[in-house]
């Protein structure tokens, strides 16, 4: 690593926000040509304090210095003149306009006539450059997710960033998108970039970051220390401040009556491209049944079906009663919980306070409301007990939804879902870009239900947490389930087998081939 | 040259205090009215005359108050019609027509007549309120109705649907019910007239030529009741919801269409019963242009008004008071060019809520 000056100098910055001190005498220091990981949980203060670097927010005091030089930035704009670039978690991407065009957006050249070849081919050029190969003509919306990330980061490098902010770029990545990600980073760095990596996988940081910086409720715990030589207990414990148990401890019981039974269930996605073809399933009560597989092979449109998100053919029944097609009223009155993937888009309504959001599912009934009125004084005394009671970190109930972090949104989502005492919960990737403490405590939630003889569908990515929830494991692939494993006998060899398309009573017939 | 300062736009991160967005535009409508000034003054004017002589038409005495208020009434109705649909982000452009329909059915009670002529006072006013409110309803319902069902854009379809209205309107003023060959029916029987203050003239000596009739109470009952559906009803709850993410509401088990068709309706409602409180309490009769564009001006009201029932009625009253100012100031225009700044002015001062704006010192003060 070169010596002379920090690539970014961050010193003694404070921000605060009305009741929350968001980032408290906060110092981070990125060396040229390093991956920096910037640790902690969910609201301790990494996007805010990112969010200041490139620009988007101004900090109450403290300096900031660029290669040396004391900035001052007032816009996302200065921040870029000064090689700055920041990836957002959300891309910001136009979803009919191709590759190269989202990447000219806002420059100031070309003025007037767009020579798309010769500027497809500068994109190209740049492209394998750093290895990230995308083809220039494709419009956003027919790329994966991964693509579209590899678009923003080419973004910033085509505006000369040398300093990339990454905003836990991998928390949108499926698992083998992600080794390809990290081998991005190498790459990136040894063209001379520097990078800021924000996570909360303590795996990922371990593999690809050179220091880490941690912080915890706005306060560095560690700052800038060096990656080798830690082990993942450690970082943990720094950032959540005590130690977390990896694997949260599941009863024994007996499953129940049958809540959920689907049977022969298709369906398309929003494409219209056929997304179930024929799944059948039941989960019983007192039982999680735990879905694998890689994102977008049914899964989400899965729990849509279920709950009445989403039309489609076959059967699903719950507690005997048919609610295929169903208004997801039906759903709601069967007593279903839905923890959906989309927490901005469909689980919180973004401009109204977390009470109303709270009160979202029983705002029809006593003591909220009584069918016509609707109890202001209960319903915010009910907010503040889930409040109090799911540890949602806000200044008041009357905060807007859209001002909480990931993990305290998920938290009110979570809170309004299971109060609700239900008799199924649909839960798609429950603990998706949380930090380890949240994630833990979502988990323990969704224990105790189970153990209330609650059943639980879990669609997870995760394939640790599945093992740790599930009762039985079913892959789904394409649409189609591959089989059902018990975790206590499984191994990951034999689901990964099943996630990438083989059916379990193919591998099974080749084991005993082999024997 | 340098500026030993450099003036700064920061964002706000904070959540802004309760009182900043009301001062605001309190202080924007002051700065409107300095500005107009000047222009005044640049053109050879006399502003402070100008300035005496528009508050004396406005809010100087007690019948010009009277008359501010009139023309405030429609504008209140109208302006929570509008209201109620942007909350749910229901882009009502049809307001106009809706009046004008609201007017239309009114009229129905007395000239077709649906109620016997003799029947007391508030039974013949009742039925206009309940016909006018059914006529807006009816007006909103279409545009409802197909956005529901086929997503038809409602801007467009309630934008048609005033042309409609109007023109219907004009057929049975000019052909069936015209008056003498005028473009107005038959003055309405007294019984279905709003009672003004001025019918207590011979019990209250200061009533005397007081034009204000019970149409005010109407509109202020109704930003009561607008407010309350919002902050207190399930409703109004359904329709925040909606309005804010369409997406979270079908997930809550909330029906879409029924409240796009059921808010579209009511919206209407309130422009029908502003329609009916004009032909009611200030013509007495259906006629051509009953309405100068109030339904339009609702649209302008409701958002300077943030879409707050309460804040609706200070505008309405204030755009009232140009109306009546425009009626008694010479050249009628100049009101116009105090609206249009006024316009500017509150929109325009939106970017104080978002931004801070800081002076920053960027030489060193000389000694």
């Amino acid at each position: 690593m070169k010596d002379g000056p920090y690539a970014v100098e961050m010193k003694d910055i404070v921000i605060r926000f009305p009741g929350v001190l968001a980032n408290d005498n906060v110092n981070l220091t990125l060396k040229p040509g390093e991956i920096h990981a910037l640790l902690g949980e969910n609201g301790a203060g990494k996007s805010t304090l990112m969010n200041v670097l490139s620009g988007l927010y101004k900090q109450t005091s403290g300096t900031i210095k660029v290669q040396g030089e004391e900035v001052n930035f007032n816009s996302p704009r200065d921040a870029i003149d000064k090689g700055i670039g920041m990836v957002h978690q959300h891309f910001m991407l136009v979803p009919v306009q191709t590759v190269t065009e989202n990447i000219l957006i806002g420059l100031d050249t070309p003025k007037f006539y767009m020579n798309m070849n010769k500027l497809d081919e500068q994109i190209v050029t740049l492209q394998e450059k750093f290895g990230l190969q995308v083809d220039p003509k494709a419009l956003i919306w027919q790329l994966s997710v991964g693509e579209q990330q590899r678009v923003e980061i080419l973004k910033t490098l085509y505006r000369g960033a040398d300093i990339l902010i990454l905003d836990e770029p991998t928390a949108v990545l499926a698992p083998q998108e992600i080794d390809e990600f990290m081998l991005t980073m190498r790459s990136l760095v040894d063209q001379g970039k520097s990078i800021i990596f924000i996570s909360h996988k303590l795996q990922e940081v371990e593999e690809v970051a050179d220091r880490i910086t941690v912080l915890r409720k706005g306060v560095v715990t560690a700052e800038g220390i060096e990656i080798a030589g830690l082990d993942r207990r450690k970082l943990a414990q720094l950032m959540v401040g005590r130690d977390v148990i990896f694997s949260v401890a599941k009863s024994e019981q007996e499953p129940g009556d049958v809540v959920l039974s689907v049977r022969d269930l298709k369906a398309e996605n929003n494409k219209g491209v056929p997304a179930l073809r024929g799944v059948s399933l039941e989960v019983r009560a007192g039982e999680t049944l735990g879905i694998a597989g890689v994102s977008g092979n049914g899964q989400s449109e899965l729990a849509e079906c279920i709950t009445g998100l989403r039309e489609a053919q076959g059967s699903v029944k719950i507690g005997g009663e048919e609610l295929v097609n169903a208004h997801p009223m039906k759903a709601i009155k069967a007593n279903v919980s839905h923890i959906p993937e989309d927490r901005t888009h469909v689980g919180t309504a973004p401009n109204l306070s977390i009470t109303d959001n709270t009160i979202m599912k029983c705002y029809r009934t006593a003591p909220i409301g009584n069918g016509v009125t609707v109890n202001r004084s209960n319903a915010r005394t009910y907010a503040r007990e889930l409040k109090e009671s799911y540890d949602i970190l806000a200044p008041g109930v009357s905060t807007l939804a859209r001002k909480l972090s990931g993990g305290n949104l998920q938290k009110v989502i979570l809170a309004r879902e299971i109060s609700s005492d239900p008799n199924l919960i649909v839960a798609v990737q429950p603990t998706r870009g949380l930090d380890v403490g949240a994630i833990e405590a979502v988990q323990r939630v969704l224990l105790a239900q189970r153990e209330a003889g609650t059943a639980i569908l879990l669609i997870s990515e995760e394939l640790e947490e599945l093992f740790t929830l599930s009762d039985r494991i079913a892959v789904i692939f394409e649409g189609e389930i591959m089989g059902t494993v018990d975790p206590r006998d499984a191994d990951v060899d034999t689901i990964g087998l099943m996630m990438t398309g083989t059916r379990l009573e193919d591998i099974q017939k080749g084991v005993e081939a082999q024997a | 040259m340098n500026l030993p300062f450099d003036i700064r736009f920061e964002k706000r991160s904070e959540d802004n205090a309760w009182w900043l967005p009301a001062a605001t535009s309190l202080g924007a409508v002051v700065v409107a009215f300095i500005v107009s000034g000047i222009i005044l003054k640049l053109i050879g004017g006399q502003p402070l005359v100008v300035g005496k002589f528009f508050w004396e038409a406005t809010f100087g005495s007690w019948a010009t108050i009277s008359d501010t208020l009139v023309k405030a009434t429609p504008l209140i109705l109208v302006g929570l019609a509008c209201s109620v649909a942007f909350k749910m982000k229901l882009w009502n452009i049809g307001a106009e027509g809706q009046f004008y329909m609201g007017a239309f059915f009114a009229s129905l009670v007395v000239l077709v007549p649906i109620v016997p002529l003799d029947s007391p006072k508030i039974v013949i006013i009742g039925s206009m309120m309940i016909m006018g409110m059914i006529g807006g309803a009816i007006w909103g319902f279409f545009p409802g109705f197909l956005k529901a069902k086929f997503n038809v854009n409602e801007i467009i379809t309630t934008l048609m649907l005033n042309y409609v209205a109007i023109l219907w309107n004009n057929f049975w003023i000019f052909d069936r019910w015209s008056d003498g060959g005028f473009q107005m029916t038959p003055t309405f029987v007294k019984s279905a007239w709003l009672p003004r203050l001025a019918d207590y003239a011979r019990q209250y000596k200061a009533f005397s030529g007081i034009t204000l009739h019970l149409g005010v109470i109407i509109g202020f009952a109704a930003a009561i009741l607008v407010w309350w559906i919002f902050s207190r009803s399930r409703w109004g709850y359904e329709i925040k919801l909606i309005g804010d993410n369409p997406k979270a509401a079908r997930y809550a088990g909330l029906n879409i269409s029924r409240n796009i068709i059921l808010v579209m309706m009511f919206s209407g409602a309130l422009a029908g019963l502003a329609g009916m409180s004009e032909i009611s309490g200030v013509v007495h009769r259906l006629q051509e242009r009953i309405s100068p564009g109030y339904g339009f001006t609702g649209i302008i009201i409701a958002w300077l008004a943030k879409l707050d029932p309460f804040a609706v009625i200070v505008v309405s009253i204030l755009f009232g008071a140009l109306i009546v100012a425009g009626r008694e100031i010479q050249p009628s225009g100049l009101a116009q060019l105090l609206q249009g700044i006024i316009l500017f002015m509150v929109i325009s001062s939106d970017v104080l809520l978002r931004y801070k704006i800081r002076i920053v010192r960027t030489q060193p003060a000389t000694a």
